[in-house]
């Protein structure tokens, strides 16, 4: 009977309503340690999504977010029609489709080429110093890029001046946004990006590698036709999660590299909604344009993900 | 290596696979050690021109070792005030922002690892959503500014108490690691969920509660931009605000004015850049390679749930 008591799930007498109502009763602590969360995801994370419809009122502070005059499609035409829209998503597009499509690959090769080093000393070495950058806060990686491009002093420009070069200002020409903001990426976070696919591939059966081996193949085939395929529904995984931000560029970095010289590729969406928004004080408009951000996202997520089910069964939901 | 006989007698297919085998671990050894030096060298530089003399620095003398060893750049920053009121500030919202991360994650995470939580999956499906939409900047802002945060400590606390990333990590833990069992064995001895999670899991966590305190306090070690849309007063900026004044709007030339001329300011100005750098990010560079197998702990368990 106690074990009954216990498990009250499994008492046969009731209705399966009952159970489950006896079994919320039983665990009311549980319910206890995730109000406080739940509490926050309801009110941090879902109200603010209520606060979307000012995209479509013309929000005064007076009327509040509830009380303020509809004005429809008003701001959304108003970004669409806008002098910056095409120069922002193409800005926005490039960083982000640049920065997957070149620093995505770059831990997955980390990965196999460390989960193939014959010495294990060197291996811990090469590791621990290629996670470190992705502790560095992204006001010092800026702050570094711009010591190590300025034109005059930077080492950089010391090193192609001594080659015979000339000094690129690299920092203010719109040409180098992109290369640096992407670089930046890629030193910044490849090495700690490996960590994944090294875990991936400590789980790979030793007997395949010793089968190869049995069978002649050399070190680069068993890269090739055992680790790579072992990795690949983590690296399928780890590409969707990617594709899904593709409109998604922090607003960290981007803010910080933008000078006044480079805003012709250094203004991006999420740029653009801050100094809209709390700057410059339009609030709908600057929502407005975030909601289109967001939205753009979710479905791509969504549509990467269905893709990915449909092609190699991996997926996140 | 020499290869001698017995070896090309007992396998001499042996020998072209040693050698495609050798040619990929040179191949190797040489890729990883660029990989290495494009990353420590950017980082050493940093140490040795925040104690060679600027104008050394400046004129790309300074490459492989400090030179003219100075101390002048610490010691300014010693005195600029504006660095250690962020310091502590900075101090301060981590300690707090990590206490509160801490406090709602962990029992929530549990909670929602029980397989026996009617609901769970639907308080799943509601936390994993919010990770792929937000409402965006402007609603958080005025809701930040609704619920009077605006300019108090609670704006960088309350909008990043919970991190679903983090949340899921935990709970993926929580699953593995403590056995049904166990939590049978505790009910029949008549414990309840709060002293069974207080007296057998917690003890029973500590790796995924050192990985938990470690990401939290990192990301508020780092963070500006919040600080950045809900802080008015400059002296509650934290230290990232402060660092960006100083790196990107030379605000430290106030403190180098009784250098001689401009060219001097200068000079001083970049070798405090240097300094600050070193300077902000001592807590991390000296625990780092302490805490880096927490670190990738972390991350492991995050990948088993992907």
């Amino acid at each position: 009977m106690t074990t009954l008591a216990k498990n009250p799930g499994r008492d046969l007498r009731l209705t399966r309503g009952q159970r489950r109502l006896k079994k919320v009763l039983c665990n009311w602590q549980l319910y206890l340690f995730l109000l406080p969360a739940l509490a926050y995801f309801i009110v941090m994370r879902y109200v603010p999504m209520l606060g979307l419809q000012i995209a479509f009122r013309k929000y005064k502070a007076s009327e509040g977010i509830w009380g303020s005059a509809w004005v429809g499609m008003k701001y959304f035409d108003q970004f669409f029609k806008g002098p910056n829209f095409v120069r922002l998503l193409t800005n926005t597009l490039m960083i982000s489709v640049g920065s997957l499509l070149l620093s995505f690959p770059v831990p997955v090769i980390l990965a196999l080429l460390l989960n193939q080093m014959p010495s294990k000393k060197y291996k811990k070495l090469v590791q621990t110093t290629i996670y470190a950058p992705h502790f560095i806060s992204t006001v010092v990686l800026v702050g570094m890029i711009f010591l190590f491009f300025s034109p005059r002093n930077g080492i950089v420009n010391h090193l192609i001046a001594a080659l015979g070069g000339e000094r690129i200002h690299f920092t203010g020409e719109p040409s180098w946004f992109r290369p640096l903001y992407i670089g930046s990426e890629i030193w910044q976070n490849a090495g700690w990006g490996s960590i994944i696919y090294l875990a991936a591939l400590s789980g790979i059966n030793p007997e395949l590698h010793e089968a190869a081996i049995m069978d002649g193949a050399n070190k680069y085939q068993r890269v090739w036709h055992i680790d790579l395929p072992g990795i690949l529904p983590t690296v399928v995984i780890m590409f969707i999660l990617s594709a899904g931000r593709v409109m998604t560029v922090g607003f960290d970095k981007a803010y910080l590299m933008q000078t006044s010289l480079n805003k012709s590729t250094a203004e991006i969406i999420a740029v653009h909604v801050y100094q809209r928004g709390l700057l410059e004080n339009q609030p709908s408009y600057s929502t407005a344009v975030g909601m289109f951000e967001s939205v753009v996202n979710l479905v791509l997520i969504l549509t990467v993900n269905f893709i990915s089910k449909k092609v190699s069964d991996s997926s996140l939901f | 290596m020499q290869y001698t006989g017995p070896v090309v007698k007992k396998r001499r297919a042996k020998i072209s696979e040693t050698r495609a085998d050798r040619v990929f671990d040179v191949m190797n050894y040489v890729i990883l050690t660029i990989c290495l030096l494009i990353v420590a060298y950017p980082l050493y530089f940093i140490v040795i021109a925040s104690i060679s003399d600027p104008v050394d620095v400046n004129a790309g003398k300074v490459f492989l070792y400090p030179v003219k060893v100075t101390l002048d750049g610490y010691r300014r920053i010693l005195e600029y005030d504006s660095f250690f009121t962020g310091y502590r500030n900075t101090l301060m919202y981590t300690l707090v922002g990590t206490t509160v991360n801490m406090a709602l994650t962990v029992p929530a995470a549990y909670a929602l690892s029980r397989k026996d939580l009617v609901g769970r999956n639907f308080f799943m499906m509601l936390i994993t959503f919010t990770m792929i939409f937000s409402g965006g900047l402007m609603p958080t802002y005025l809701l930040v500014r609704d619920l009077n945060m605006l300019d108090t400590t609670w704006a960088l606390v309350v909008p990043v108490a919970v991190s679903a990333w983090n949340l899921i990590v935990a709970r993926t833990f929580f699953q593995q690691t403590i056995p049904d069992d166990l939590l049978e064995a505790a009910q029949l001895d008549g414990a309840t969920n709060v002293q069974f999670f207080a007296r057998i899991v917690l003890p029973l966590s500590k790796p995924i509660i050192a990985v938990m305190i470690l990401f939290y306090a990192v990301s508020h070690w780092n963070s500006y931009s919040n600080a950045l849309y809900y802080l008015r007063t400059t002296g509650k900026y934290p230290l990232q605000l402060v660092l960006r004044s100083i790196l990107f709007e030379n605000s430290m030339n106030d403190m180098v004015d009784d250098a001689a001329n401009l060219a001097a300011q200068m000079r001083l100005g970049d070798l405090i850049k240097y300094g600050v750098i070193i300077a902000s990010s001592l807590p991390l560079l000296i625990l780092y390679p302490f805490l880096q197998r927490y670190f990738i702990q972390g991350i492991m368990i995050g990948a088993v749930k992907g």
